[in-house]
């Protein structure tokens, strides 16, 4: 062991630590203090304050009853359901870097992210990501009724439920159309062409006669509910671009928006239900 | 997906799955042994006597067994070779092809479930429930070796039905377990396993660190099924070339299969609607205060059987019929049949109108004279639809006020109009699709009400 000439060598480091495991010379550094603003809680009143003082456990109230958390009551559904929705996001901006959202470009790009690029598991990642994510917000929805956990005091919170698991939809809905091959597209296609025969609102659905000004239909292929759905008569460049931003940045601020009214109403309605 | 492979190089594809998922199925029955071992609670089904000793024959050991079979079985299966593969016999899966259809499919999961509800207490038995379990699991692991089925199961975007059905099964079992459990207590005057041991612990550390074990063995998982199975990247997008069949993604095929019975306006955009304004509706609809937080059955049977009727067999078995059995033209096909896309199915549905005019009354259905002013022509329309019409309006304007006076009377007392309204239309909506499929499958009926001039047919 070479010693420098200011005489303060490995040995001598090394010795400052011994009287203290690695963990804790982290735990009382000042950057880790001032990252932490609570030391390592193992006594119960610093179990209590931790909750308290950390922005991310602050979602969770300081205490629970036990069978409230309990795997075979709750299935731990809701709670996978947003850590899906959070690596959906990760691994989506993560694509975003190598996708762009053209008919020229956004089939060659999909295929290079799965022939060029190192790593290339972000792409499958999403993908199953968001199938689970249908199936557990299905199963959470599922539990929440079984346990008959709708009823008062949480009937609203059930609502907003409702429309998160439309909106997961909606959001695998317009993800899908985004490789641009032949699975996509006409997936999208059928989809969409339901909105065809809106009534009133569709130009092939009833009533849609009603709309008219001087026996000129108001409602055609280039002005009903699936024209505002696809931007286009036809799924195209328009579609793409319009799936894509509702993909990216329309739909999932409105799931932030409800996640954050559905999880601030958990708490406010009194918790994980149980019997009363 | 195995098109261009020989019989050979399909069999090595799948023998490279089975062989492992024979592993897992024998650690499946293995780590279920060793823990109704270590726990004591091991059933002894009966003894061998041999001479002085007794030795007691107890499910672990059953189970042990059968993990051993597993075991034998996962070689056989790995080895590629159609002679030594398990599979089901060619004469089982000519019975299933020939004898599934559409109507035995919906009424066979009905009558299914039915059963499973009926006798619960039975079929919650956890030696009971793992049996099935394994019988479904090694129905799937039998039917793989058959092209046909593995086509369909196999394909990337319906591993996750596959993935549905299972953990459907699964849950089901545990909340139908725990309802019956706590339906007991109650019967007996005992508070439900939820209000049990129920004193307040702290988040830290028993929540923060379930949830991480989750986070940890959930990404695991993400990484492990991104590895085993490639996204699907198909040929690019081209709009001359129409793939047959057309799907929608399938958590919507359930809404496409619908479209067999109703026109898109109905499948596609009112039903959709009125799921979501029904679910929404459920906790302002349902007045029982009972079952709130626990699981139970018997204190809430009504929204219960109305719930499941609604999410397991109108919800999932349409999109497992969608997405598994419909394929080219929408035709039906068995789980272990070639999709063959002529495969002509005849198609002579008839209107009611046109029974009403044509059978019953024998004359010509009503048309209006060409070049008619549009009230004329619209009389005419309506006269020709009458019947239809009139049971129509009767099925959603007269029949909820029947509702209350008679079977739903108390409920009507209970709930009040507008509420009661609400549901019954509701449900009426929700009925109209079972009562549609036995029109079509007893009397061919296509439209109950067909005004083809005004996109109107129902």
């Amino acid at each position: 062991m070479m010693s420098p000439r200011w005489g303060l060598g490995w040995r001598d480091f090394n010795s400052q630590l011994a009287d203290m495991p690695l963990s804790d010379t982290i735990r009382e550094s000042q950057i880790w203090k001032s990252i932490f603003r609570h030391p390592m809680p193992v006594d119960r009143r610093n179990r209590i304050v931790v909750m308290l003082t950390n922005f991310f456990l602050h979602l969770h109230p300081v205490s629970i009853k036990k069978q409230g958390i309990a795997l075979s009551y709750t299935w731990c559904m809701g709670g996978v359901t947003f850590f899906l929705f959070l690596v959906e996001t990760v691994t989506g901006v993560l694509l975003m870097f190598y996708y762009r959202p053209t008919v020229e470009w956004a089939y060659t790009d999909i295929q290079a992210l799965r022939d060029v690029t190192s790593l290339g598991l972000l792409r499958e990642i999403h993908r199953w990501g968001a199938h689970a994510m249908v199936i557990t917000v299905w199963l959470h929805m599922y539990r929440v009724f079984l346990t008959g956990s709708y009823k008062p005091p949480r009937e609203f919170n059930w609502v907003v439920g409702v429309i998160l698991l439309l909106l997961t939809l909606l959001l695998s809905f317009t993800g899908y159309l985004l490789p641009w091959d032949q699975l996509a597209v006409w997936a999208i296609t059928v989809g969409s062409n339901m909105a065809r025969a809106t009534p009133v609102l569709g130009h092939e659905g009833p009533l849609q006669q009603l709309l008219s000004v001087g026996g000129v239909d108001m409602i055609t292929n280039a002005s009903d509910a699936r024209f505002a759905l696809l931007g286009a008569r036809e799924v195209g460049e328009e579609t793409l671009n319009r799936f894509y931003i509702l993909h990216c940045i329309a739909i999932p601020l409105g799931v932030a928006l409800l996640l954050a009214i559905h999880f601030w109403r958990v708490r406010k309605d009194g918790g994980i239900s149980g019997p009363l | 997906m195995t098109h261009g492979l020989t019989e050979a190089q399909f069999l090595n594809t799948v023998a490279s799955f089975l062989g492992p998922y024979y592993i897992v199925l024998a650690l499946m029955n293995g780590i279920a042994a060793l823990y109704l071992w270590r726990s004591g609670t091991a059933k002894t089904w009966f003894s061998i006597r041999a001479g002085e000793q007794t030795f007691p024959f107890t499910s672990a050991i059953v189970w042990l067994l059968l993990a051993f079979v597993f075991i034998v079985m996962s070689p056989l299966a790995w080895s590629g070779h159609g002679a030594w593969m398990p599979s089901m016999p060619e004469w089982l899966r000519e019975f299933v092809n020939r004898s599934t259809g559409p109507v035995v499919y919906s009424v066979g999961t009905v009558v299914l479930l039915s059963i499973l509800f009926v006798f619960r207490r039975f079929f919650v038995n956890p030696t009971v429930a793992w049996v099935i379990w394994n019988l479904m699991l090694l129905f799937l692991g039998l039917s793989m070796t058959d092209r046909d089925f593995y086509e369909i199961v196999a394909k990337p975007d319906n591993v996750p039905i596959v993935m549905l059905v299972l953990l459907l099964a699964y849950f089901t079992w545990l909340a139908t377990y725990r309802a019956v459990i706590n339906d007991d207590r109650i019967a007996r005057g005992e508070a439900p396993l939820e209000a049990l041991d129920n004193e307040k612990i702290l988040v830290w550390p028993d929540l923060v660190y379930t949830e991480l074990i989750c986070m940890i063995a959930l990404t695991a998982f993400l990484i492990f099924w991104a590895i085993a199975l490639p996204a699907p990247l198909e040929e690019p997008a081209s709009s001359v070339k129409t793939p047959n069949p057309s799907k929608a993604p399938w958590y919507f095929l359930g809404l496409q299969e619908m479209l067999v019975y109703f026109d898109p306006w109905m499948a596609g955009v009112v039903l959709p609607s009125l799921i979501v304004v029904g679910l929404m509706a459920i906790p302002y609809i349902d007045f029982n205060k009972a079952g709130n937080g626990y699981y139970t059955i018997n204190q809430r049977k009504f929204a219960y059987i109305i719930f499941q009727f609604g999410f397991l067999v109108m919800w999932i078995t349409l999109i497992v019929l969608g997405t598994l059995l419909r394929g080219p033209n929408w035709n039906f096909f068995g789980p272990y049949e070639y999709w063959d896309a002529h495969k002509v199915e005849a198609l002579d549905n008839v209107n009611l109108s046109q029974i009403f005019w044509e059978r019953w009354l024998d004359r010509p259905m009503p048309t209006a004279p060409s070049g008619s002013p549009f009230a004329v022509q619209a009389g005419y329309i309506l006269l020709r639809e009458s019947l239809g019409i009139i049971l129509t309006l009767g099925y959603f304007i007269a029949l909820p006020p029947l509702m209350a006076l008679t079977v739903f009377r108390k409920y009507y007392q209970r709930m009040g109009l507008i509420r009661f309204m609400l549901m019954a239309n509701l449900m009426l909506f929700m009925a109209s699709l079972p009562i549609k499929m036995v029109l079509r499958w007893v009397f061919n009926l296509k439209y109950i009400i067909a005004i083809p001039e005004w996109f109107l047919n129902f």
